[in-house]
């Protein structure tokens, strides 16, 4: 049998290979860590812009709040997904842990376009001032993607592009996150559109790279 | 709000958890020794913690311990007899490479078994391109005008290969019964004077074969 020889050769080189590692830690600990991150660019933008005009939108609109938070715990959910996702033997099933959080976020963001009355303090905002959503959102996409595509490339991720669309949700529901705290618009349609226009193109944009840069890992 | 979103969608998704501390065993000492109650998946992560430590010993244990997992996987995933030791070796490198990933509260043999699944698919997947890229001939071309049925053809003769090798590697008086009342059809009593066997012996013998064969391919198609 000159496979089993094949097969004690590498066991072999591999063994003298061999030198002591340190354990991943478990997904749902790095993605604290990812979120730790994302926390402090949100206390450097509350630190700027203060939370009042933030909460003082919610508390005229509970929509655009419950937005918010779905965004909050899509980023939080679908990152823990990713993570999971990167050590193998986790099942596929971990993809749709951040569906519940993300029905919420469009959800009540949708709500938000149905309403008659305007949240107190804002405007609709108009075309152009929605293309500076998609600009945040995208421009807070591309760091915080990057950061877990680099996490994620010292785990294992079997199944590359799921794990880099999940990537991909993460950082754009943390983006439009943070976007709430400085953002002095109503959600109308014009504004839904757009995020949902960034939220897009940064999903899209991971899948087709992330899914290359993570298989190379 | 978090809270119960978060606990419902987590609780089914994961069998560690959604089956309780079944499977989530005592964290195994970092030692090659294996005591006699524990089960081969347990001995594994055992080895493998000690691995990741550095034992080299524990380390080329696993690996050899591993190599029929591996087989298995790839059988499972259709990969054809003469490439199992090409994903053998690709999960080898893939497991030494990544073998930080694993963490010794869970099962060893799903962590390599996803591993080889996915080596196996990539063997299967870089097949299917290469004997897509060799179709040459213009008859050919036409004959098979998509991917679907180059791969499809290739698999249904894979499969025959497979089935045939089996045939080969059954006891003789097995074979035979196999030969002669399956593949040439023949009648009990003809094959009963041609092999100087007794009915009886060759009914048993076909039985016997079938059921090794069942065995063999069980889950593989």
């Amino acid at each position: 049998m000159s496979d089993l020889r094949s097969h004690e050769a590498l066991i072999d080189r591999l063994g003298t290979d061999l030198v002591p590692v340190r354990r991943l830690l478990p997904p749902w600990l790095r993605t604290v860590g990812w979120m730790l991150v994302v926390a402090a660019v949100a206390a450097v933008l509350l630190m700027h812009y203060g939370a009042e005009p933030m909460l003082r939108r919610w508390a005229g609109t509970p929509d655009l709040g419950w937005a918010g938070m779905g965004a909050v715990i899509t980023a939080v959910t679908a990152a823990w997904a990713a993570f999971a996702l990167g050590v193998p033997g986790r099942r596929a099933a971990w993809a749709w842990l951040p569906l519940p959080g993300a029905l919420l976020w469009i959800g009540a963001s949708g709500l938000g376009c149905l309403r008659t009355w305007i949240a107190p303090g804002t405007q609709v905002a108009s075309m152009h001032q929605s293309a500076d959503c998609l600009i945040f959102i995208i421009s807070f996409s591309i760091p915080l993607s990057a950061l877990l595509i680099v996490l994620l490339r010292r785990a294992c991720p079997l199944r590359p592009v799921l794990t880099a669309v999940l990537i991909g949700l993460a950082s754009a529901a943390a983006s439009a996150s943070l976007l709430e705290i400085c953002h002095s618009f109503d959600a109308a349609a014009t504004d839904l559109l757009t995020h949902a226009l960034a939220v897009a193109v940064v999903v899209a944009v991971n899948a087709a790279m992330g899914g290359r840069l993570l298989s190379k890992a | 709000m978090s809270q119960p979103l978060t606990a419902t969608g987590f609780m089914g998704l994961d069998s560690g958890l959604s089956q309780g501390v079944s499977l989530v065993w005592t964290m195994p000492v970092a030692s090659a020794t294996a005591s006699s109650s524990e089960t081969p998946d347990q001995r594994r992560a055992a080895w493998m913690a000690a691995a990741q430590a550095g034992d080299r010993r524990a380390y080329e244990k696993l690996l050899a311990d591993s190599v029929a997992l591996i087989r298995a996987a790839a059988r499972r995933q259709g990969v054809a007899q003469d490439h199992l030791d090409d994903v053998v070796q690709e999960t080898l490198i893939t497991v030494h490479r990544v073998r930080h990933t694993y963490d010794p509260a869970r099962s060893y043999d799903a962590w390599i078994t996803a591993i080889a699944n996915r080596r196996a698919i990539d063997a299967l997947r870089s097949r299917g391109r290469r004997d897509s890229r060799e179709l040459h001939d213009e008859f050919a071309l036409d004959s098979h005008p998509d991917v679907d049925d180059a791969s499809a053809a290739t698999e249904s003769g894979q499969r025959a290969q497979r089935l045939r090798e089996a045939i080969a590697e059954l006891p003789p008086g097995q074979r035979e019964a196999v030969e002669q009342l399956g593949l040439r059809e023949r009648s009990l009593s003809e094959a009963a004077e041609l092999t100087g066997r007794n009915a009886g012996a060759l009914k048993v013998n076909l039985h016997r074969a079938l059921k090794a064969l069942r065995e063999r391919f069980h889950g593989e198609s």
